[in-house]
């Protein structure tokens, strides 16, 4: 049974009358074509309206959306072939990231993910999509490689945010991040980062260090939680939905600010519905990208990407002539 | 026992003379009504120690760069403070305080917080930033400011930050960065959380250029500055007992379920892991900052000539 959100109830009404009507017409020879018809249409024209105007906090729940395709889901249909490489050399494998090497419209690529589990099982395995330390120097040491045989890198943005716990401050989280997105900045290699479902923090920052980030329309990133973010503004995580509009996070938001480059239509409702249409959609645009950038020289490309970071933030200069000295 | 009888006169606040920073002989009537920070310390002529509980005279502390004269207890400073203590008299020249903050998310309550952050702190922001000199010796400095929205990063910190790497690359000089701050600052949104790989890109950049970069951890740091520019250093320094982490201790507790053990994310615990060379004491860090530089000048000297 594929859950349900609250604003999705009065489609699955209309849906459920629809079957209803089609049932009753089947068993007793009543021709009701003319009123299923009816209801057809006003569930298209309501759908439209509900998925047409989400609101962030809904966008939230779609991303969050516990079968929201997983970067596992989309490998067989976005690539010919995948070898995945494990282990950071140094500590262990971390499972809430997936890397290796892929073959992706004819180019070979490294491919670098944040994985989210489907179930209690698996999200377990892959810490709810929380990468350790160990994850992120995993995804160095593979993109690293990446620069070294002159390999585009691809990387798929999925996750909570770093993991929290006492292991990862024991083993450096904040030294593993900002390594991360050291590393990704210095690259001469194409770098295409897609959010595909929850852009959390820093832990998701650290792969989205790139000349282009694209973002699939229900995806969301941002600098904190929700959750946190209305806890801390007040004191209330119930304000989860308030929070989410203030944040400005979801894709169309970052669009518009101009920190993502483009959007990636998704089927109605959301990913989940469909799989094929939605990884149809990511493959078409990122090869779209990725033959673009790898005209760039190797040098462009690193300074584009720079640039690119540079110009984001917001502030106002003043020019006054009086030159301030402190002490 | 005096220490007693000192605790009994909690009533009486005689404002001191000497104030903690530039800004607290201008404090509105509006700031002492609103909301105070619980750990700030008192503009009165005692403090007590947080870690120890004594009482102490506030000359003595301010003589002794505000550390507990009985347990070494290193008191949170104003950047300004930090600046008068480590670089040479008269050497400080500040860049790019004309920077200002937008609220360009329209974010509930920003500009207030902005304007209470100004106030309480006396900058226009979280960072100073500019060149300075220690026993001589020229370097590029910046400072995160605690008292301004804990030292969080919006645009204009990272901006700066970076500005001033920028220019170090220039001016092939070494780079000096005193963090203290809660991380990235969640009223600029997306802006903010880009400002870590834009400070770490331009750190990328010092270091392609055999720049010497020492990061110097203060009490607190955590979040996005963890995750970004102070964990970048080629010599990590940080001062005794600071608490330095990615999650703070609160949210770990929260989220796991899980308690920190006793001594957890302080400087002991980050040098224990392998994760900072050096626990330098307040007034041992100009020393140890100079012979850092200077060793570093000379490679510096002798890469220029190849």
């Amino acid at each position: 049974m594929t859950q349900l959100f609250e604003f999705e109830k009065p489609i699955a009404e209309l849906e459920l009358k629809i079957s209803e009507l089609q049932k009753f017409s089947a068993e007793k020879g009543i021709d009701l074509s003319q009123e299923v018809m009816t209801l057809e249409k006003k569930t298209a024209l309501l759908k439209k309206e509900i998925y047409g105007n989400l609101e962030p906090w809904q966008k939230v729940q779609i991303a969050r959306h516990s079968e929201r395709p997983n970067f596992y889901d989309y490998v067989p249909l976005l690539f010919d072939d995948f070898i995945e490489l494990k282990g950071d050399r140094l500590y262990a494998d971390d499972r809430s990231i997936a890397g290796g090497i892929a073959l992706f419209h004819g180019i070979v690529v490294t491919v670098i993910a944040q994985v989210k589990g489907k179930d209690t099982k698996e999200n377990i395995k892959r810490n709810f999509g929380m990468p350790h330390p160990e994850g992120y120097r995993k995804a160095i040491r593979l993109m690293d490689q990446a620069e070294k045989f002159g390999r585009p890198i691809l990387t798929f943005i999925d996750t909570p945010g770093a993991a929290c716990d006492l292991g990862a401050e024991e083993r450096g989280q904040g030294e593993a991040i900002a390594r991360c997105l050291l590393a990704m900045s210095d690259y001469h290699v194409p770098v295409i980062s897609t959010v595909i479902g929850e852009g959390g923090s820093g832990g998701a920052l650290a792969l989205g260090v790139a000349n282009v980030l694209l973002m699939l329309e229900n995806s969301f990133y941002s600098v904190i939680a929700p959750e946190s973010c209305a806890s801390i503004l007040w004191k209330d995580t119930t304000k989860a939905k308030e929070a989410a509009a203030a944040l400005k996070f979801t894709a169309q938001d970052l669009l518009r600010l101009g920190v993502a480059d483009e959007l990636i239509r998704e089927p109605q409702g959301g990913a989940h519905n469909n799989l094929h249409q939605t990884a149809e959609e990511l493959s078409q645009v990122i090869s779209r990208y990725l033959v673009r950038l790898r005209t760039e020289s190797p040098e462009a490309l690193r300074d584009k990407r720079y640039e690119k970071l540079r110009a984001i933030g917001s502030f106002q200069e003043i020019y006054d002539n009086s030159s301030k000295r402190l002490d | 026992m005096f220490k007693d009888i000192f605790r009994k006169t909690k009533y009486v606040t005689i404002k001191s003379g000497q104030t903690q920073n530039r800004s607290s002989n201008e404090v509105s009537p509006q700031k002492e009504s609103g909301v105070v920070n619980r750990k700030e310390l008192p503009d009165g002529l005692w403090a007590k120690c947080p870690k120890c509980g004594e009482v102490l005279f506030n000359k003595n502390l301010e003589e002794n760069a505000r550390v507990c004269t009985t347990c070494e207890h290193h008191f949170r400073i104003s950047a300004s403070l930090r600046l008068s203590l480590l670089v040479d008299e008269n050497s400080f020249e500040e860049w790019d305080a004309e920077l200002k903050t937008l609220d360009s998310l329209e974010f509930p309550g920003y500009e207030e917080k902005l304007l209470e952050a100004q106030e309480k702190s006396g900058m226009e922001e979280g960072v100073l930033t500019g060149r300075a000199q220690i026993e001589g010796i020229p370097f590029v400095i910046a400072i995160n400011e605690a008292g301004f929205m804990m030292g969080s990063m919006g645009s204009v910190v990272g901006e700066k930050i970076t500005r001033a790497i920028e220019r170090a690359i220039d001016l092939r000089l070494p780079v000096v960065i005193f963090s203290t701050s809660g991380g990235a600052r969640m009223q600029e949104g997306i802006y903010s959380l880009y400002q870590m790989a834009k400070t770490s890109a331009a750190l990328g950049r010092l270091a392609q250029n055999r720049l010497l970069y020492i990061s110097v951890l203060t009490d607190p740091t955590f979040g996005g500055v963890t995750a970004s520019y102070a964990s970048l250093g080629d010599i990590m320094i940080s001062e005794p007992n600071a608490l330095v982490g990615f999650t703070g201790p609160r949210v770990i507790k929260q989220t796991m379920r899980q308690e920190l053990p006793t001594g957890a994310q302080t400087a002991e615990f980050n040098q224990e892991h392998g994760l900072i060379d050096l626990i330098v004491a307040r007034n041992q860090m100009r020393p140890v900052i100079a012979r850092l530089l200077r060793y570093h000048q000379e490679g510096a000297q002798y890469d220029a000539t190849v």
